[in-house]
């Protein structure tokens, strides 16, 4: 039996990160609650965080750098996570609800 | 093409592992009616994302993965749902019937786009490289280089804290 390698090449990564684009993408448009589409959101973030770390991988000359920024892709996402959980957490106790249509009266 | 019973065989097996992590959790993920079962493959896919990590050569970055997206945000995601989701009251009735093939059709198109660009493109590798991109240079790299990003990040993460108690407050009952 024999099995392709494929984890040596940056396209199969590249290719990982648009497919985890792409869910997150179909996600936020076909939620239809707030906590739904925030978490297609995370799997965006964690699409462009895939890619920073296969060029770093492959093409960087400072390997370094794309950690470091994947680290704070990372923190970012928690700090992002917690603030629109409490919106939610907010929007809840005024409209009893998380369908992302009823706030739409704030539009005025 | 390498034979299966091989180290690199076996390695191959695993990522493939991985990738169906990665697609099984993320199609749990959008497709589930129940917000607790879409954390869960939320999950899924963090762990398989940590599996990639790995294949990356940065174990670390995968722990932290691990650690803080599948630990620390589902758990989050997952109280959120607990307090704000009235189980079994009223269905999210008023969509189009055209809502998910156009977002199929969406995130199918950008998906298909950024393959295309990722096959089309040339890639240049970089001449040399200056380090190996281990643990002891990411810490260096960020107590040295990015020391302004570092504190930044801790300035916002303070704000977010004070921001989501300011936020989930208001609004409460005083009884």
């Amino acid at each position: 039996m024999e099995i392709p390698v494929i984890y040596n090449s940056l396209h199969t990564y590249l290719l990982i990160a648009a497919l985890l684009f792409g869910f997150g993408i179909y996600g936020i448009l076909k939620h239809r609650s707030l906590i739904g589409i925030l978490i297609s959101a995370e799997l965006v973030l964690c699409a462009a965080s895939v890619n920073f770390m296969a060029f770093n991988r492959f093409l960087a000359p400072d390997p370094v750098v794309g950690q470091v920024f994947a680290l704070f892709i990372i923190g970012l996402a928690a700090a992002e996570a917690a603030i629109i959980l409490s919106i939610i957490i907010a929007v809840y106790r005024n409209y009893k609800s998380i369908d992302p249509e009823e706030p739409a009266e704030l539009a005025g | 093409m390498t034979p299966l019973f091989s180290v690199e065989g076996l390695a191959g097996v695993v990522f493939f592992g991985f990738i169906l992590l990665i697609i099984g959790g993320a199609l749990v993920a959008t497709h589930a009616a129940n917000l607790i079962r879409a954390v869960t493959g939320l999950a899924v896919a963090f762990i398989g994302v940590a599996g990639i990590y790995y294949f990356l050569n940065s174990p670390f970055l995968a722990l932290m993965q691990i650690l803080i997206y599948a630990g620390a945000i589902c758990v989050a995601l997952v109280f959120a749902v607990m307090l704000a989701e009235p189980m079994a009251v009223k269905k999210f009735q008023h969509r189009h019937p055209l809502a998910g093939p156009g977002a199929f059709a969406a995130a199918g198109l950008l998906a298909w786009g950024l393959a295309a660009l990722a096959y089309k493109t040339t890639w240049p590798a970089a001449p040399t490289r200056v380090n190996a991109g281990e643990l002891e240079e990411v810490g260096r790299a960020m107590m040295t280089t990015f020391v302004v990003s570092f504190e930044l990040i801790s300035l916002v993460l303070l704000v977010a804290i004070i921001g989501s108690l300011v936020l989930a407050r208001t609004g409460r009952s005083r009884k």
